[in-house]
């Protein structure tokens, strides 16, 4: 049988493993050899389990979304991250792994964060616990998701910006890791999604699966059934979509969809859709899809989301991907902005750009009246506000 | 034993003729200019080099600091790539014999497929290879054999961090030398040695590796680079050369007066 979890050398079929230069060894083999007795000692559960309820305000709520389903003629369920406190998945992530962070006695804690939704989670979970946090954050996301960057400074964390390269996420990640590098001892790095050394995906995907424990029992009852007949997510580096995979990934009858954001098109050169343009290359640590020259060189990636604005995917999605257990589809801004709008409209809900891609998936595929379909609404627009105006003041000029 | 037997080429040699003061000089391949590549090669044997590193540049070197990062993306804006590197580098053994080493991050070197990549690089006459992103499990499981069958030594790195039967199990998966990271740091620091530093060096010297040692990140100067021989065979240096060649519009002679600078011994 296919096995979409992680084997003892930290791989997903051909991809991960932990690809990190010498100085970053005994952190990331510290966390290999102790994350998953933390994370099932009964005293760090019941931490966990609290906090999400009390602090994160979970369990988060199945919501059958009665006039996009009558507009695309099929049962449409949004899976409502938006509603987590910090206003997205983040947080389930950034709370699991500062509650270990603790049992590691780690005293700082880093992040790097793309549309800024990572590092408030971070930020707020640091301040829960008076940990000190660094964040950064690419010079362009810095720009373009002022609100977030405003909510971290007020959380007491320091942001700095990434200046290399294209400024965005991947720089963010870089500078992350040389921090880590040269602060080995007491800190820990609060990786923001699903990518990384071994046994960061795992670890990430099993504080993300909070999310489709939850859909299993909320499905069940409002439709009778624990399994959807279709899952979409966004992908950026894949963490929410795991989340909400997890507890369906050896039940192959439910459908998985991943919604890639193409930025202008998978064939501009403007793009981030990695399993569209990427192939097999080692970047932050593992073995993944990656979108790069025939020499190897990382491809600046482009979204006009800064969370999907990522050259790779994680190593348990480029499995998917290569063992066709999840489809991918590939979704341009304009799409996606189109599919927000919507939503503001017709839910009253005004979802992140992220979590737009993967609400433009019900225009690319049909889906029959009868079918269920979960699609996880990671994050809220507030963040978005600026280019959701932008594109409104573009669709009516007066 | 995973070595029993040493891998025999310039490396090996070099630190069977001379156990103290080695300099070993790091260089970003297609730096400053991309035609330079050479040229820095001879002028740096010339002027009195014991080994040099050639880094393959990256667009994303995370293990180093701005000087590199930015010699790696000027060398890329160059319109450096590894297989041209390849081709500037035919012929070089009837110009330069000092022992020379391809350091450079894991994906290029994926990409262009890791058996076809030694064996050009021992045709060309490469010594060592220094990949700090391959780990060693992978290099042991996978690329060991290649590397020894083409007669590169992979030169592993150890850091401050690094726990005495992990020491002990580089020592034994490698030849050539250990490359001891000098602090919990980047590349391109500057500045004296700690005493923290100097209790890790002693540690290591108390460990009689089989394996000689150089050091390497933050060596910049003479100051530093003495201190690094007093406690290993030689030290490497990096970002305090790019910043000399960065702007230099007479490179033999700077590099010249740079290794002068370094090594007075010459
Ligand atoms: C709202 C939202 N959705 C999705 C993502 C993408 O992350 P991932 O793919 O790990 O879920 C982000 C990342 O910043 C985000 O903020």
């Amino acid at each position: 049988m296919t096995t979409y979890q992680v084997n003892e050398r930290g791989y997903y079929g051909n991809f991960g493993g932990a690809f990190i230069p010498e100085m970053l060894y005994p952190n990331v083999e510290e966390l290999r050899t102790r994350y998953l007795d933390i994370i099932e000692e009964p005293s760090f559960q019941e931490e966990f389990q609290q906090l999400l309820k009390d602090y994160v305000g979970r369990p988060s709520p199945l919501y059958f979304a009665k006039r996009l389903s009558e507009k695309y003629g099929t049962k449409v369920y949004l899976k409502r991250e938006d509603l987590n406190h910090t206003g997205a998945h983040k947080v389930n992530n950034t709370l699991g792994q500062i509650l270990l962070a603790k049992r590691l006695g780690k005293k700082n804690i880093i992040a790097e964060t793309g549309a800024g939704q990572h590092g408030v989670a971070t930020a707020t979970v640091c301040a829960l616990m008076g940990m000190d946090c660094i964040v950064y954050m690419g010079e362009v996301d810095i720009e373009r998701q002022k609100p977030n960057v405003g909510r971290m400074k007020l959380l007491g964390a320091k942001v700095i910006p990434a200046m290399s390269g294209s400024r965005t996420l991947k720089d963010a990640t870089n500078e992350a890791m040389r921090h880590w590098i040269s602060n080995p001892v007491d800190t820990h790095y609060i990786i923001g999604s699903v990518v990384g050394p071994h046994p960061y995906p795992d670890m990430v995907a099993r504080f993300q699966s909070v999310i489709s424990e939850e859909m299993k029992w909320q499905l069940k009852e409002q439709t009778g059934k624990e399994d959807p007949d279709c899952i979409i997510a966004c992908v950026g580096g894949g963490s929410h979509a795991m989340g909400a995979f997890y507890h369906y990934l050896d039940r192959e009858q439910v459908r998985l969809i991943g919604a890639e954001a193409a930025g202008l098109g998978i064939s501009t050169g403007e793009s981030a859709a990695t399993t569209f343009i990427g192939r097999a290359g080692v970047l932050h640590g593992s073995k993944t899809l990656l979108m790069q020259t025939e020499d190897g060189q990382v491809v600046e990636p482009y979204s006009i989301s800064a969370g999907l604005d990522y050259p790779g995917i994680g190593p348990v999605h480029a499995h998917l991907h290569d063992t066709k257990r999840a489809d991918f589809f590939a979704v341009t801004d304009m799409e996606a902005m189109a599919a927000g709008m919507e939503l503001c409209r017709l839910e009253g809900i005004i979802p992140a750009v992220e979590s737009a891609h993967a609400l433009a998936v019900l225009k690319k595929e049909q889906f029959k009246e009868n079918e269920v379909v979960v699609i996880n609404l990671s994050g809220r627009g507030d963040k978005d506000l600026e280019t959701y105006l932008r594109e409104l003041k573009r669709k009516t000029p007066h | 034993m995973l070595t029993e037997r040493k891998t025999d080429n310039r490396i090996t040699r070099l630190f069977e003729a001379q156990k103290k003061d080695v300099l070993s000089i790091y260089v970003t391949a297609g730096f400053p200019k991309l035609e330079d590549t050479c040229r820095v090669l001879e002028a740096l044997e010339k002027a009195g080099a014991d080994m040099i590193e050639i880094g393959i540049p990256f667009s994303d070197p995370v293990a180093d600091g701005e000087t590199i990062q930015a010699s790696n993306k000027v060398a890329l804006d160059n319109g450096m790539s590894l297989k041209l590197l390849f081709e500037q580098l035919e012929g070089i053994r009837k110009r330069v014999s000092i022992p020379l080493l391809l350091m450079g991050y894991i994906n290029p070197i994926l990409q262009y497929g890791m058996e076809a990549f030694c064996k050009r690089a021992q045709e060309i006459g490469i010594d060592g290879l220094i990949l700090p992103d391959l780990p060693i499990v992978e290099y042991r499981e996978f690329y060991k054999e290649t590397m020894d069958a083409c007669g590169l030594s992979n030169i592993l790195l150890v850091t401050p961090q690094t726990s005495e039967s992990r020491i002990r199990m580089i020592d034994d998966s490698t030849d050539g030398f250990i490359y001891l990271v000098s602090s919990n740091a980047i590349t391109g620091k500057t500045g004296e040695m700690s005493a923290a530093q100097k209790s890790y060096f002693e540690r290591i010297i108390a460990m009689k590796l089989k394996n000689p040692t150089l050091i390497g990140f933050g060596i910049s100067d003479a100051k530093t680079f003495n201190t690094a021989c007093h406690y290993a065979s030689g030290a490497i240096i990096g970002s305090a050369f790019i910043r000399t060649i960065a702007n230099s519009t007479d490179l033999d002679g700077d590099i010249a007066a740079f290794v002068r600078s370094i090594n007075k011994k010459q």
